[in-house]
């Protein structure tokens, strides 16, 4: 079984972390990684940087310009994880736009993220209709679980087709809005949560954008199953390096 | 074949929609609508009545009689440098304001390279009383201020992009990331045939007025519908798509794109898509486009500002691709000296973008009985100042 369901099938809410690689230094992946894991963490979303990320804010795009500037790109990301799993169990997803993934072929792409032990692949671009016709045969080939994103905007009957599409979890954006634009939620976000708790989806929902500490974290995670930081860990990372990471966790819970 | 987008957006391998979900609802709804609602007769009565009365439309098409006997070929200029604010770009945004009425939408945004289509959307906003946000890199901010001067007298907020390379392709990615930010109330109004569907097909549907037009024009000179080659500039492609739209699946219309090359193709400073570009996705949209080996987008460069974009329309990767166009080269000198050529020949100082389609009579002979419509895109009083510095005015 995928370490993703694995770690979905356990009694517990999941804190998840995204980080860009390359970021603060060019080669702080495995440490990040490392340290992620042992104090706690439960999943970790490695991102690819690119040039044009259109769905990010303000700190994850000037993460992933610092990235791409310090020579980060996509095969030596892949040598940076190579044996990474010698040292970790936790599951990993690889995030990014799916550019870069196009131009080192979405085959070759998927067959070195099973070699390394990838579980997942998160890209916020590759659409619904054209990962199903043209790509969902290769990602499972590779076992490779694909992640969708829906937001407090999609129908319901979109939401059950990216539902029946999914075997992971659901990436439920928590408002219309770029990563670490809003911290906190409103009424309209509680309205969405329950919302989609009422719709009793197959798969579990981790909750993406506007967690930064254990309260909103603890809010996200009332209904569902999981939430993820992303943003407030790379300013953690901009103000302290890839240091002190136990204590951004033990912040969170 | 066809070579129009299918329902899906598709423009053979190239268009489709490569979004984040956050923007789905956006697109979606526009998707859903646009084509009815350009259909509907009170839409086509207030769009036409606004092309003309205010516009100015139709535009002219001047048979260039010194630059016909210069090139020994019969040429025609389809005047868009008339129209108000000085290129076609008004032609989109006064059929996209519309659009927004229709949809219920209270808020524009836009991006802007040079400011030309950020002054385009900047005047229908006023015209509508709408809100206007007009994002702009802020290097371009910096290089075209009579641009920012006017979109702010029209009541335009002007919003620097400071991400990326502080340009237009960064000036798009803010006015994405505003979309997202604001689902709901907003309008995008794309400034180019570029974007996720429907816009490409969208703009290209209001910009096809030029063709349309410039098919009745040569009715009346030429006694014939068709000229033998329709030539345009291509940055993200819309005076070209619009030029071309009515002649795209006439083979017998040859059809001529014009890019920048910039300093020349291999200097690393060139803007010219479909020699240096390969498949990819930019803005939403699959098509060519100038990138690194990893997939990273490149800064483009061309003198003229409106010709600076590191992809193209996807309508024009597939008319590249499947030869239904050629596609020409211009560097910034041929531009320049062709651009100066239509001042003294024709009495008519042309926007630098169009100047790159009159360079081509340089490269390609034509024979004296073929008639040739340029678009000439845009007029030149914006390049002033670059006129000045490359001719030591």
């Amino acid at each position: 079984m995928n370490r993703i369901n694995q770690k979905l099938n356990e009694d517990k809410k999941l804190l998840s972390i995204y980080f860009t690689a390359g970021y603060p230094n060019i080669n702080d992946t495995s440490k990040i990684i490392q340290d992620l894991e042992k104090h706690g963490v439960d999943m970790i979303e490695i991102g690819l940087p690119f040039s044009d990320p259109l769905a990010d804010g303000p700190t994850i795009q000037a993460s992933s310009t610092a990235a791409l500037k310090n020579g980060m790109h996509t095969e030596l990301l892949f040598e940076q994880l190579e044996g990474i799993r010698k040292t970790v169990s936790i599951p990993l997803i690889m995030m990014g736009y799916f550019n870069p993934v196009l131009q080192y072929g979405v085959e070759a792409f998927c067959k070195k993220c099973q070699e390394i032990g990838i579980d997942g692949i998160i890209l916020p671009d590759l659409p619904l209709d054209v990962y199903q016709e043209e790509y969902e045969a290769i990602f499972k080939k590779y076992g490779l679980i694909n992640v969708f994103l829906i937001t407090p905007q999609t129908s319901d009957e979109r939401i059950r087709q990216i539902d029946e599409a999914s075997d992971g979890f659901i990436y439920m954006v928590s408002s219309s809005s770029t990563t670490g634009a809003k911290t906190g939620f409103g009424d309209e976000t509680e309205t969405y949560f329950n919302r989609i708790n009422e719709m009793k989806l197959k798969n579990p929902q981790i909750v993406g954008f506007g967690i930064s500490n254990s309260e909103t974290f603890n809010h996200a995670t009332k209904k569902t199953k999981g939430a993820i930081i992303g943003s407030a860990f790379i300013k953690h990372l901009t103000q302290n390096g890839a240091d002190k990471i136990d204590e951004f966790v033990k912040g969170i819970r | 074949m066809s070579y129009h987008a299918n329902e899906k957006g598709y423009y053979g391998e190239f268009g489709g929609a490569f979004i984040p979900e956050m923007l789905y609802p956006n697109t979606e709804e526009l998707r859903q609508n646009y084509i009815r609602i350009m259909e509907e007769p009170s839409f086509k009565e207030e769009f036409d009545q606004l092309l003309q009365d205010y516009v100015g439309r139709p535009t002219p098409l001047y048979f260039a009689k010194r630059l016909s006997e210069k090139y020994d070929t019969k040429i025609y200029l389809k005047r868009e440098d008339l129209c108000h604010t000085g290129a076609h770009k008004v032609n989109n945004t006064i059929g996209q304001i519309l659009m927004a009425k229709k949809l219920g939408k209270n808020r524009i945004i836009a991006e802007t390279g040079a400011g030309q289509h950020g002054v385009a959307t900047a005047t229908v906003c006023a015209l509508a009383g709408i809100e206007c946000v007009v994002y702009m890199g802020e290097i371009d901010i910096a290089r075209q201020a009579p641009n920012v001067a006017r979109m702010k007298m029209l009541g335009a907020e002007v919003r620097p992009a400071l991400s990326g390379s502080r340009t237009l392709k960064d000036a798009t990615n803010e006015a994405i990331r505003d979309w997202i930010n604001n689902p709901v109330d907003t309008h995008y109004i794309i400034g180019s045939v570029v974007g996720p569907h429907p816009y490409p097909d969208m703009v290209a549907r209001f910009q096809s007025v030029i063709s349309k037009e410039i098919k009745n024009q040569l009715l009346e000179k030429e006694g014939r519908e068709n000229p033998d080659y329709v030539v345009a500039c291509v940055g993200g492609g819309s005076n070209a798509a619009g030029a071309f739209y009515h002649f795209l699946d006439t083979p017998e219309v040859g059809i001529i794109a014009v890019e920048a090359a910039g300093k020349g193709i291999d200097t690393g400073e060139s803007a010219a898509t479909s020699a240096l570009g390969k498949i990819g996705i930019i803005h939403g949209s699959k098509t060519l486009l100038m990138q690194t080996n990893d997939g990273q987008i490149t800064e483009p460069y061309s003198i003229s500002a409106g010709l600076d974009y590191p992809g193209v329309g996807p309508m024009h990767a597939h008319l590249f691709q499947s030869g239904r166009a050629e596609f020409i080269s211009i560097t910034d000198d041929e531009a320049m000296t062709s651009g100066l050529a239509l001042c003294q020949l024709e009495g008519i100082i042309p926007a630098i973008e169009s100047s790159h389609a009159f360079a081509i009579l340089e490269q390609k002979k034509f024979s004296p009985s073929d008639v040739v419509v340029i678009n000439l895109s845009g007029r030149g009083d914006k390049d002033l100042q670059n006129y000045i510095d490359y001719f030591k005015l």
